[in-house]
């Protein structure tokens, strides 16, 4: 990949002011949609993305239906107004591989153990893209089936990491992804310690790798914090409330 | 094909009977009288990324609606003018009963019915939106998204679109050395009228204005009309198997006129136009 412009300043500030440890602000809003058993909006820097979670319920066809655990159905979607040219409202190929990635990501920390014969459905709507949506997606989805009640081992988080002007940086923006050297997005499950989502394209020597892998892993850190707040924001006032328990 | 379907969302019946005791009554179970429409909250501007955009609330159904524009050429018969797209996606976000996939036949009928407000009223001046005669002109796209379902999907939707097209500021092209270049600049969209769409169902003899989800459920006949800024009907689109008697479609359209000025006045209110 060929860089047309130094993507960061002298003084060591991004495109987009930030410093190259700096997520871009973060809020989760718990249980926006009400129809949905769970669900999320959350924005991540100028990324708008709702997830919402249907289930433990009925599988639809029967067949499909497993007798020791349960079926996990995930779609990541882009609204046509999402992006800077329109998107047609027809799943791409890069939508349906995300909503397989997606899925992968967050199976991991589910107990599906606990609910043989039925399906869990995720819906992650992208209103407005910004890079890192998937990152998001996954970080929105997580939180809607904590407030589903779905039985879960640990959270997964997620975040970016990249690699822009020959610098290690967290949580890649659009335009570091477009113009940028390497991006590296990773779901982790914090407390377990385990990562469930690994992609990566750019170039990245094995130093770069190991420093690019830790960073990203600080990014989803923050983001749990987040995460971690927004429910109990959501289920008990606010964290003071908590405490007082 | 089209063919006659159960109601996905089922209602009780004793919680039909109560429905209908309720009714006769003059008062719906949520609490509303028979013409009382939900609380309608509008925010716009909230898709950075579109050239306008709205996030509308109807009681608890919410539709998000954003305008892309791009150039393209015109459609056929219509060489000088603009060309305009409204498309309508109910997402499986919304509802327990949605499932993904290409549209039904409910979803396409949404899209249509809330297109032909648009288009027929002639709520934006296409004429205006042309840049070589018969060859490349503006394409205003209309999408809107249905992220929260309890009824009343028609009118929802139509308020989306509407206060998404007239907030909007449309993208400036120009033609240079026979290629369409982005001026960077922005212009009003040539609004000349505003349309707004009002839905009232008939239950029994009792007609109710803006049903929710438990409602449609329950209801015989839906018929929604547009009206425009001059109070002229624009559009109509009669659903479901039951009817109307011909007095009935004259109070509707008596009450799309008044309820479609109220709407109107606090659209204007929001968006500052004339």
């Amino acid at each position: 990949m060929v860089q047309s412009r130094s993507l960061i300043d002298e003084s060591g500030k991004r495109s987009d002011g930030r410093v190259i440890d700096e997520l871009r602000e973060v809020k989760i809003n718990v249980g926006i949609i009400k129809n949905a058993d769970g669900s999320a909006l959350i924005e991540f820097g100028k990324n708008k993305i709702i997830a919402a979670v249907y289930g433990p319920r009925e599988v639809h066809p029967k067949h499909m239906a497993l007798s020791d655990r349960c079926v996990v159905r995930c779609r990541y979607h882009m609204s046509p107004f999402s992006t800077d040219t329109r998107k047609s409202p027809a799943p791409s190929r890069r939508e349906t591989e995300i909503s397989k990635v997606i899925r992968e990501s967050l199976e991991p920390a589910l107990i599906l153990e606990d609910y043989p014969r039925a399906a869990i459905d995720i819906f992650i709507e992208v209103l407005q893209a910004d890079g890192g949506s998937r990152c998001a997606g996954i970080s929105a989805a997580s939180v809607a089936l904590a407030d589903a009640g779905i039985n879960m081992r640990d959270m997964v988080s997620a975040c970016a990491a990249g690699k822009v002007d020959d610098k290690i940086v967290i949580d890649i923006n659009d335009t570091e992804d477009k113009e940028g050297g390497a991006d590296m997005p990773v779901a982790y499950m914090p407390n377990l310690k385990k990562i469930t989502l690994l992609q990566l394209d750019g170039e990245l020597n094995s130093n770069e790798f190991n420093t690019c892998l830790d960073e990203a892993i600080r990014g989803c850190l923050k983001v749990y914090e987040i995460q971690r707040s927004s429910l109990i924001e959501k289920y008990f006032g606010n964290e003071k409330g908590l405490k007082e328990e | 094909m089209s063919l006659s379907k159960k109601s996905t969302v089922i209602v009780e019946n004793l919680r039909k009977k109560q429905m209908r005791e309720s009714i006769s009554a003059g008062k719906r179970l949520d609490e509303r009288g028979l013409d009382e429409v939900r609380p309608l909250v509008i925010e716009l501007d909230v898709i950075k990324k579109a050239s306008g955009s709205a996030w509308v609330k109807l009681g608890n159904t919410e539709v998000v609606a954003g305008v892309k524009v791009e150039t393209g050429e015109p459609f056929e018969g219509l060489e000088n003018s603009g060309a305009m797209i409204i498309t309508a996606e109910v997402l499986p976000i919304a509802s327990p009963h949605v499932e993904p996939g290409p549209p039904d036949e409910e979803t396409i009928e949404l899209a249509r019915v809330v297109d032909r407000g648009v288009r027929e009223s002639e709520m934006l001046d296409l004429s205006k939106l042309v840049l070589i005669p018969g060859k490349i002109v503006y394409t205003i796209f209309v999408d809107c998204s249905i992220i929260n379902v309890d009824g009343n999907l028609f009118d929802a939707a139509s308020y989306a679109v509407i206060s998404a097209l007239a907030s909007s500021k449309l993208p400036v092209f120009e033609i240079k050395d026979d290629k369409v270049v982005d001026t960077g600049k922005t212009q009003e969209p040539p609004i000349t009228t505003i349309p707004v769409s009002v839905t009232t169902v008939k239950m029994g003899d009792y007609l109710l204005s803006d049903p929710n989800t438990e409602e449609e459920a329950c209801m015989d006949a839906r018929l929604t009309i547009t009206t425009n800024s001059k109070g002229s009907i624009v559009a109509m689109q009669k659903g479901l198997k039951g009817n109307f008697s011909v007095d009935e479609v004259k109070s509707i359209a008596e009450k799309a006129r008044v309820k479609g000025e109220e709407i109107r006045g606090k659209l204007k209110g929001l968006i500052n136009i004339g």
